[in-house]
């Protein structure tokens, strides 16, 4: 086990965080937005299993299965939604995904 | 300096650099590779705090197969070319930069309170423990199928659910009724005999 204290890996895991919320309202790409969503996920996987040794139970490990699986779950039915957006539209760029709004 | 900060060093730097560029990528596979970095990266961390087996689901799962099937559906669609990464939005990017700071700090000041938070019911000896007596996997088997069974069957629907609509959302639907498709064939039929 390390010696380096879990204050540095939920610091690394807020600024990870962090990024993937930035990259959600910055980027356009579908496909794009969709990966810094997984990066986010990866982060509080990382909180997990931090709080996980700082507990000294595994029931943070467990959790992390539960959010792979959603994960999983979300990846498969939100590429198979971009996949019908992009047949139908030439682009993935989500500003052109505007027939809602008034 | 330990061997330990060595590689914590190492870990962070790789993974909030991969982090930091998939910001600045203006390739979709660029930004996937840099999302695979970033993904090992969390996997040294979680090996680094005794979560040996969620490491190695995070390399075969994460890394592996739902970033291919990312790159999959990049190349499938062709969107692998440069992307332009200007906003029509005039107010949107300053505000997300402003957000993220907000956000940063937020974090930096929770985590330099947490540095030195005391370690709960034995803290990590308890894992150490578990991990050399019983080992990680079958310590996290314990849990899993003990106490959490039944948020683990209700995970077996959630999957049930993707895979089926998917199926529904993904087929084409043919609009061919047997008939026409009768029709069809008869005509072939005819024009090979015209032929």
């Amino acid at each position: 086990m390390t010696e380096v204290p879990p204050g540095y890996f939920l610091a690394l895991a807020g600024l990870l965080f962090t990024i993937g919320v930035v990259g959600v309202l910055v980027r356009r790409n579908a496909i794009v937005i969709f990966m810094f969503i997984e990066l986010m996920l990866n982060a509080v996987n990382l909180f997990f299993v931090t709080f996980a040794r700082m507990q000294g139970n595994l029931e943070g490990q467990v959790l992390v299965f539960f959010v792979l699986v959603v994960a999983a779950a979300e990846v498969v039915v939100g590429l198979a939604l971009i996949l019908l957006i992009a047949r139908r539209r030439a682009s993935l760029d989500v500003d052109n995904v505007r027939l809602l709004k008034w | 300096m330990s061997l330990d900060v060595l590689v914590f060093g190492t870990m962070f730097v790789v993974t909030l650099g991969a982090g930091l560029a998939m910001l600045f990528a203006h390739n979709a596979v660029h930004v996937a590779l840099l999302l695979v970095l970033t993904q090992i990266g969390l996997a040294v961390a979680f090996l680094l705090q005794g979560a040996f087996f969620v490491a190695a689901v995070q390399i075969i799962i994460y890394a592996g197969a739902i970033m291919v099937l990312f790159l999959f559906v990049i190349m499938l669609l062709g969107v692998d070319r440069r992307e332009a990464l200007d906003e029509p939005l005039k107010a949107q990017r300053p505000l997300a930069l402003a957000l993220g700071a907000l956000l940063t700090a937020q974090v930096l000041y929770v985590a330099w309170q947490g540095v030195d938070l005391a370690f709960v019911n034995g803290g990590e000896a308890a894992i150490q423990e578990v991990n050399s007596e019983a080992g990680n996997v079958l310590g996290l088997a314990r849990v899993l199928f003990g106490r959490y069974v039944l948020p683990f069957e209700v995970t077996s629907v959630l999957l049930i659910v993707a895979v089926v609509g998917v199926m529904v959302l993904a087929r084409r639907i043919q609009t061919v009724s047997p008939t026409q498709e009768a029709d069809a064939q008869q005509q072939t039929e005819t024009e090979e005999v015209a032929v």
